[in-house]
């Protein structure tokens, strides 16, 4: 019975998200482009925090790279998108590998440092290598061409690009899904809860963090992919750990102990900023109050809190 | 020559200034047992005040210095009786979430308060000259921050090391139970580092004020800093920071004169260095995940 319910929300949710380009105007194509995009980044980020219990403050840098990724290839190669969108995959994943190398050996407290600290490393670099990068300004001007397997898509009309990215999130947090059902997702939750108890158990700790840590981060460079042609730019601020604050905070608003935590995270966290930044020009401040009260008060974000009083007035 | 003695006194006030900061850094973290994110807004907080104080309230430059520090540490118990306290019992990822919280709003404050422009202040009257030596020209300035940076740091060690309040300080970061139960009162502790970790940091801060300008970007830089120097160091290592500090004042103090281009990317390759052959730092030990 729950089950049904459950999934008779989720497709009544999925239904309406593929009719938001025929029932609202292109301010909200915007909108639920940037939360589709933005859930996944955050999702991301909870396979390494949520599921194996790393605090990484640099997963900014895994967005940015596939932004910047994705910038280059359309100026330069001019491929189609989908064989762009792999490359910036393979970029965050080597990006990942290296920075996950040497941060995952240490404990918490020391990833943290090291994941903020490389992180900035590459906002360093993007701002400093001008004649790859553009310096601050970024890269932009560039435009989408085909979109690949042979399909005919106007990527530039908002509504279908709208649909490419629904399409394209879906199905790779299906696979994310997938990813922490398997054997080896209750490993990463077992490894959270216990890594003494794991390693005892004649399991590698380490190869499952790092593993987990590139998965994490070349999800995050498929939505740096997808996030360039939709701003039209590759900026630095994309790498800056300003951005890597906000799938902590999607995260930890929706709900790290959940799969759909980070997705309703993220999607109130757009609302809000959409609807803060009319208002006042402080929103980073708001979002620390945000996030101290969940962290103090909420720590299962509203996605627990809301499950937590559901089984209350059940009982 | 002259180049290289230049160079040298260069890296070394960057180093004690950043031993300053790491420092305390260091000793919230070896008492606490958790990172204080916000320890550079705290260093930025310092500087701004410095900055009011000096050319808005025409204060001297000693009083803001002596000033500054105080209105940082008052904040600090205030952030540590109203926030930090939920935490204390916590897991360590929940202390990161909530300090990075304040240091979001510390920087929006600091934008909001103060603006997102530059600003300067100058040095004292008495420092704002120049001195021969080693056979080129030094900053007065920057000698007098190499030689409170020394100060401190002998104070420091004599602190931790001969007086009944380090002891104390020791006895909590071992065990904090044990200290307990021998009627050390370590709620007062716990309060009392963090406050004296925070003033260090403003301290820093009011001195660099002269040094750098002053945005609201400066914080997030030296926290990244002095994440490097207690990676490289060891984190909690009271020679550790010493160590970091003094390193990564070299490889800013000769990188910026002699490899400009990448001279921003140099401390992040001197980290990763030490990572790769000491992975709990210099003079760090068992931190294994």
């Amino acid at each position: 019975m729950k089950t049904k319910v459950l999934m008779a929300i989720l497709a009544a949710v999925i239904a309406g998200l593929i009719a938001v380009p025929w029932i609202a105007s292109y301010f909200y194509v915007f909108i639920f482009t940037e939360i589709l995009i933005l859930g996944l980044f955050a999702a991301s980020f909870n396979l390494i925090f949520g599921y194996t219990g790393m605090l990484s403050f640099g997963h900014a840098a895994f967005f940015g790279i596939g932004a910047y990724a994705m910038a280059l290839i359309l100026i330069h190669l001019e491929w189609p998108f989908l064989v762009s969108l792999l490359v910036s995959m393979g970029a965050s994943a080597l990006l990942a590998l290296v920075i996950g190398f040497l941060s995952v050996r240490l404990n918490e407290v020391y990833f943290a440092m090291l994941t903020l600290a490389f992180g900035m490393m590459v906002f360093a670099i993007a701002y400093q290598w001008r004649s790859v990068t553009n310096g601050s300004d970024g890269l932009a001007g560039f435009t989408l061409g085909s979109f690949g397997l042979g399909l005919d898509l106007t990527l530039a009309n908002p509504s279908v690009y709208y649909h490419v990215v629904l399409g394209i999130v879906a199905i790779a947090s299906i696979v994310l899904y997938l990813i922490c059902r398997s054997s080896f997702g209750m490993t990463l939750k077992a490894i959270r809860q216990n890594p003494e108890r794991v390693s005892f158990a004649g399991l590698n700790v380490r190869t499952y963090r790092l593993v987990a840590f590139v998965i994490g981060g070349t999800f995050a460079g498929l939505t740096g992919g997808l996030i360039a042609p939709f701003l039209r730019v590759a900026s630095p601020e994309l790498l800056h750990w300003s951005m890597s604050a906000e799938p902590i905070l999607m995260a930890i608003l929706g709900g790290t102990g959940y799969f759909l935590g980070p997705f309703i995270g993220a999607a109130a966290f757009v609302l809000l900023e959409t609807v803060i930044t009319t208002y006042t020009q402080a929103w980073m401040l708001v979002l620390g109050i945000i996030l101290a009260v969940m962290v103090i008060f909420f720590r299962k974000g509203l996605l627990g809190t809301v499950i937590d009083w559901w089984m209350e007035v059940k009982k | 020559m002259s180049g290289i003695g230049a160079a040298l006194l260069n890296s070394l006030d960057i180093g004690l200034l950043l031993f300053i900061i790491a420092v305390g850094l260091n000793i919230i973290f070896g008492v606490l047992n958790i990172i204080n994110f916000a320890h550079g807004a705290l260093y930025m907080l310092g500087a701004y005040l410095a900055f009011t104080l000096i050319n808005l309230a025409g204060m001297p430059f000693w009083a803001a210095l002596l000033l500054a520090p105080i209105g940082v540490v008052i904040l600090a118990v205030i952030i540590d009786r109203v926030l930090l306290r939920f935490i204390y019992s916590r897991d360590v990822a929940d202390s990161l979430l909530l300090t990075f919280a304040i240091l979001l709003m510390i920087n929006e404050s600091v934008r909001m308060i103060w603006g997102s422009g530059i600003h300067v202040v100058q040095p004292p009257d008495l420092l704002s000259g120049s001195v021969q030596l080693l056979g080129s020209s030094v900053a007065t300035y920057s000698l007098f921050v190499i030689v409170i940076g020394l100060l401190l740091l002998a104070g420091l060690w004599y602190l931790f090391n001969r007086t009944r309040i380090g002891r104390i300080m020791r006895a909590a970061a071992l065990d904090r139970d044990m200290a307990e139960a021998l009627c050390i009162n370590t709620r007062l502790v716990v309060t009392g580092v963090f406050a004296f970790g925070a003033w260090l940091a403003a301290v820093g801060g009011v001195m660099a004020a002269p040094m750098r300008a002053l945005d609201p970007g400066m914080g997030d830089k030296i926290i990244i800093e002095s994440f490097i120097v207690v990676v490289i160091g060891g984190l909690g290592s009271f020679p550790g920071a010493l160590i970091g500090a003094l390193i990564l004042g070299l490889i800013h103090g000769f990188g910026g004169r002699y490899l400009p281009e990448v001279n921003m990317l140099l401390p992040f390759v001197g980290m990763a260095l030490v990572l790769l052959f000491k992975p709990h730092g210099i003079m760090g030990k068992g931190a294994n995940a």
